[in-house]
């Protein structure tokens, strides 16, 4: 869970360890040129944590290479030293996978900057991992698109958007970061570079540890090059925001959404406490008395999208809208979608401080798991605003509190909504990572034999566990060495001989 | 299950024996192991639009399930006999012309449970479209051929069964041509759900396919009529296209005594993929085509030479030449890390030896 501003007791603070040898910074130094290579403590200070500002962690150095025979030469380095390394994007990760290790090296990608090459013929866009999101579109505009379209795209960049597999409002119908990779250069933790995928190829012969990597947290090592799908930019956009008396009513029209088939591009909720604090920052000028809004919109041909969009009007009618706003112009349509932007920021305003959870429910169980967190919110004396992915029954509810007293507090509302969210069937993370942050709830949505298969993955990319150490896995684990074939020789299972 | 393999004899996982002579030709498995009984349909959570399926479900029977609450997996591989299982389907990673539309099944798969060698039962993502806690196993048991642990189940997204679909098919005798056609129709955002390809040599011509399946399909299917004939093309358009699209995936499988060779290219390489067999079938958007080849080891060789740096997997081919020949035919660093991580999930060798890339 993610908060904006200090709760106090989770949070770790490491002071700047002396132990990365001055021979190693200044190997960095050699690769990268001395301005590149960070070891002021009040320089390093912007660096000791990322979105989730709580955890705060100084490393040793900060090193900002510029290509990928750099990350691969600081690497190598690390890698004769033993020294732990941390990748870093932007920095707004929401789950501290950007925490850095004390004593350890963070590398910092955002000099990684370059688009290096647009290929709209074959649909694809090659980039360097410090590239934001936003800047893919720019790229491939206006006749293609790239999908993945999280809140943070302005600034967060494709390199942290492939190692967290980054959703956004679009998924419901687009996907996420995963669907769209098509190839990864990869530098391992030994400083080997390795091409997973292809440059624009699907199927490529092996196993699919392009896959694997997506969405693995910096721990598998770091992309230096990543090759991206873009598709052709809808000709049409339809949105609307349909209101109802409360946010179960509008989980209902969800669900009746979904199952007459339509497939919105986007299905966003807003309940009460949420349109009011975004009313405060957006000026949309909806109604005051409204328990939850619906931003729902749909794209594609002209007339596949008034086909969809005609259907549901009708649905958000039958299941008891009160009222329903349709977006007539760009500037409406922006309206609308900068009330649901400024959810978060706007939620800093009606409380000091908030958690943000990010959980994941079965969608069809959104009425109870809803009422559930608005329970659990009364129950503790607290308020909780909730905007979210309707669509992919990702919850985000945002845990308002003030003082000490009540961050105690509403850290267990937060984690026992995330305990709702695993009894419904869910996941404790939909798009934020487990990073630092969930690492210890692994345990309550994986068995032992589980997270134990997880480490054969991890081992076999980073057997000396020096890529991101300390995430993702509930414990610290060692990876051993590989156990030597040990086969059953066929005259022992066939028990003509034994072994003593 | 993971009792048997933590036995320590080598094991061969099997569903409907459709795609038994993919890979390399390994040892002979001492342990013959079927999922047949695994035949459960677990859950099907229709307003989720979600599945669990044990591995041993012929892929046939549960569309029929889901057909039935106007619901499918977006997953159409060549499926001769209606044997294939979900278990052999993620195992191979095949995939059919719904591909252009909505991935492969590595893209649909949620979550996976799989029997490890270490004689350990694993479960890996979840049962909800959305999740990134921990690694991402399922895909990685994708086109795996079973060389890391037995998919026991999976859970699956599924879509809406479109209620009408319409075909757009443009004829004609220049590879180029067509080939041109379909990267037009390709720019254009009509959110197809397949885009093919089907080429019979100069004499005989070939044909591009573009299904509509939204709620407009028939004047999607008339931007794409339109686009095609300014081509140059012979355009027919029909609603009643499940033939046209069967033949599609069958010539994605060997006839009697031929090979197919899977060929991953970038699309604008396509023609010239195309042109370099008598026959095959392609997905224009994806670069992705199956050439049925005669069963000839120099000719995959010169193919292989000839259209680098495209990759030639060699698909449905008899012992004897896949013995002569790498089907995958590649190495280097990729592979030397699939070999680690073979030898992280089994370590004695014991899961269909010697079939995957470099011989793991
Ligand atoms: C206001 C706000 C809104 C947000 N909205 C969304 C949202 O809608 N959807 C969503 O999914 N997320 C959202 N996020 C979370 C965050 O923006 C994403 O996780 C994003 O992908 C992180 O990118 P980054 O460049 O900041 O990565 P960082 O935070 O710097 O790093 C994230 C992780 O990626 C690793 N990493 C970074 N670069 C590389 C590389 N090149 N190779 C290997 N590993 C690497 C790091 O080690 C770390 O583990 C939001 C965050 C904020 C602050």
């Amino acid at each position: 869970m993610a908060s904006e501003s200090p709760p106090g007791a989770s949070g770790a603070v490491a002071g700047a360890g002396a132990n990365v040898a001055a021979a190693l910074i200044g190997r960095f130094q050699k690769i990268c040129g001395t301005e590149h290579v960070i070891t002021h403590p009040h320089d390093l200070h912007a660096y000791r944590s990322d979105g989730l500002t709580h955890f705060q962690v100084m490393p040793a150095v900060a090193v900002l290479p510029n290509s990928a025979e750099e990350v691969q030469a600081v690497v190598r380095a690390c890698h004769a030293a033993r020294v732990p390394w941390v990748a870093r994007g932007a920095g707004s990760g929401l789950s501290g996978g950007a925490l850095p290790v004390a004593d350890g090296v963070l590398l910092v990608l955002t000099r990684m900057n370059r688009i290096l090459e647009v290929d709209l013929d074959n649909h694809l866009v090659v980039v360097e991992p410090g590239v934001t999101n936003t800047a893919v579109s720019a790229a491939v505009g206006p006749h293609f698109f790239y999908p993945p379209d999280p809140s943070s795209q302005t600034v967060c960049t494709i390199g942290g958007n492939v190692a967290e597999n980054s959703g956004g409002a679009h998924c419901f119908k687009y996907g996420f970061t995963t669907n769209y990779v098509l190839g990864l250069d990869v530098v391992l933790t030994d400083g080997e570079m390795v091409t997973l995928g292809g440059h624009g190829e699907v199927d490529v012969p092996g196993y699919d540890l392009l896959g694997a990597f997506v969405g693995s947290e910096g721990t598998l090592g770091v992309a230096t090059r990543i090759t991206l799908r873009v598709i052709p930019t809808p000709e049409h956009t339809r949105t609307l925001v349909a209101f109802f008396g409360s946010v179960v009513a509008a989980s209902a029209a969800t669900s009746a959404v979904v199952a007459a088939g339509l497939t919105p591009c986007a299905i966003e909720m807003m309940d009460a406490l949420s349109i009011a604090a975004s009313e405060q920052m957006a000026h949309a000028g909806w109604p005051a008395e409204a328990g939850a809004a619906l931003l729902v919109e749909f794209d594609g041909t002209l007339a596949d999208c008034e086909a969809g969009f005609a259907e549901l009007k009708a649905i958000c009618v039958d299941t008891g809208s009160t009222q329903i706003r349709v977006a007539r112009t760009a500037a409406e349509r922006s309206v609308f979608w900068k009330m649901r932007k400024s959810a978060f920021p706007a939620a800093g305003r009606i409380s000091g401080r908030y958690y943000v959870q990010d959980g994941v429910i079965p969608r069809t169980r959104l009425p109870e798991v809803m009422a559930r967190v608005e329970e659990l919110g009364a129950e503790h004396g607290l308020k909780v605003a909730n905007v979210f992915h309707a669509g992919d029954g990702n919850l985000h509810p945002m845990v308002c509190y003030a003082g000490p007293d009540e961050a105690a507090r509403a850290e267990k509302v937060a984690t026992l909504i995330l305990q709702a969210c695993l009894d419904a069937g869910g996941s404790i993370t939909g798009e934020h990572g487990v990073g630092v942050d969930k690492k210890g709830y692994m345990p309550r949505m994986f068995d032992e034999p589980d997270l134990a298969a997880f480490q054969k993955l991890r081992c076999a990319f980073d057997p000396d566990g020096l890529a991101n150490p300390g995430k993702v896995m509930p414990t610290p684990r060692l990876c051993g060495e590989v156990p030597g074939p040990n086969r059953v020789h066929p005259l022992e299972a066939a028990g003509l001989a034994e072994r003593f | 299950m993971a009792e048997l393999l933590s036995a320590g004899r080598t094991v061969r996982p099997v569903g409907g024996r459709t795609k038994t002579d993919w890979g390399g030709v390994g040892p002979a498995a001492e342990v013959e192991l079927s999922t047949r009984k695994l035949g459960h349909l677990v859950a099907h959570n229709e307003g989720d639009l979600t599945a669990v399926l044990e591995a041993g479900v012929r892929l046939t029977d549960a569309q029929t399930a889901f057909a039935d609450r106007g619901q499918r997996l977006s997953l159409d591989p060549p499926n001769p006999g209606g044997e294939a299982t979900i278990g052999g389907v993620v195992a191979t990673a095949d995939s059919g012309p719904l591909r252009h539309g909505h991935g492969a099944v590595r893209d649909l798969i949620l979550g996976v449970r799989i029997a490890l060698p270490d004689g350990t039962v694993a479960r890996a993502g979840s049962n909800v479209i959305k999740n990134v806690a921990g690694y991402d196993l399922a895909k990685l048991m994708c086109g795996a051929l079973g060389t890391l642990g037995v998919v026991t189940e999976v859970t699956v997204r599924l879509h809406p069964l479109p209620a009408h679909t319409v075909t757009v098919a443009a004829r004609g005798g220049d590879l180029g041509t067509l080939s041109q056609a379909a990267a037009a129709l390709a720019r254009l955002p009509l959110q197809l759900e397949a885009l093919d390809l089907r080429w019979d040599g100069p004499a005989a011509g070939g044909a591009l396919l573009a299904r509509s399946a939204g709620r407009a399909p028939a004047e999607v299917a008339g931007i794409a009529a339109t686009a095609a004939a300014a081509q140059g093309l012979e355009v027919t358009v029909t609603e009643d296209d499940d033939a046209t699209w069967a033949e599609q995936r069958s010539r994605q499988r060997a006839r009697d005594g031929e090979a197919v060779l899977r060929v991953s290219a970038l699309a604008t390489a396509l023609a010239a993929v195309l042109g370099a067999a008598p026959s095959g079938v392609a997905r224009a958007g994806l670069g992705l085509a199956w050439l049925r080849i005669p069963a000839d080891a120099a000719l995959v060789r010169r193919l292989r030479a000839e259209l680098a740096p495209a990759t030639c997997v060699l698909l449905d081919a008899p012992a004897e030449l896949r013995a002569a020949v790498d089907p995958w035919g590649v190495d280097g660093p990729a592979v030397a890390l699939a070999r680690r991580v073979k030898q992280r999930f089994d370590p004695a060798g014991v899961c269909n030896p010697g079939i995957h890339v470099g011989g793991i």
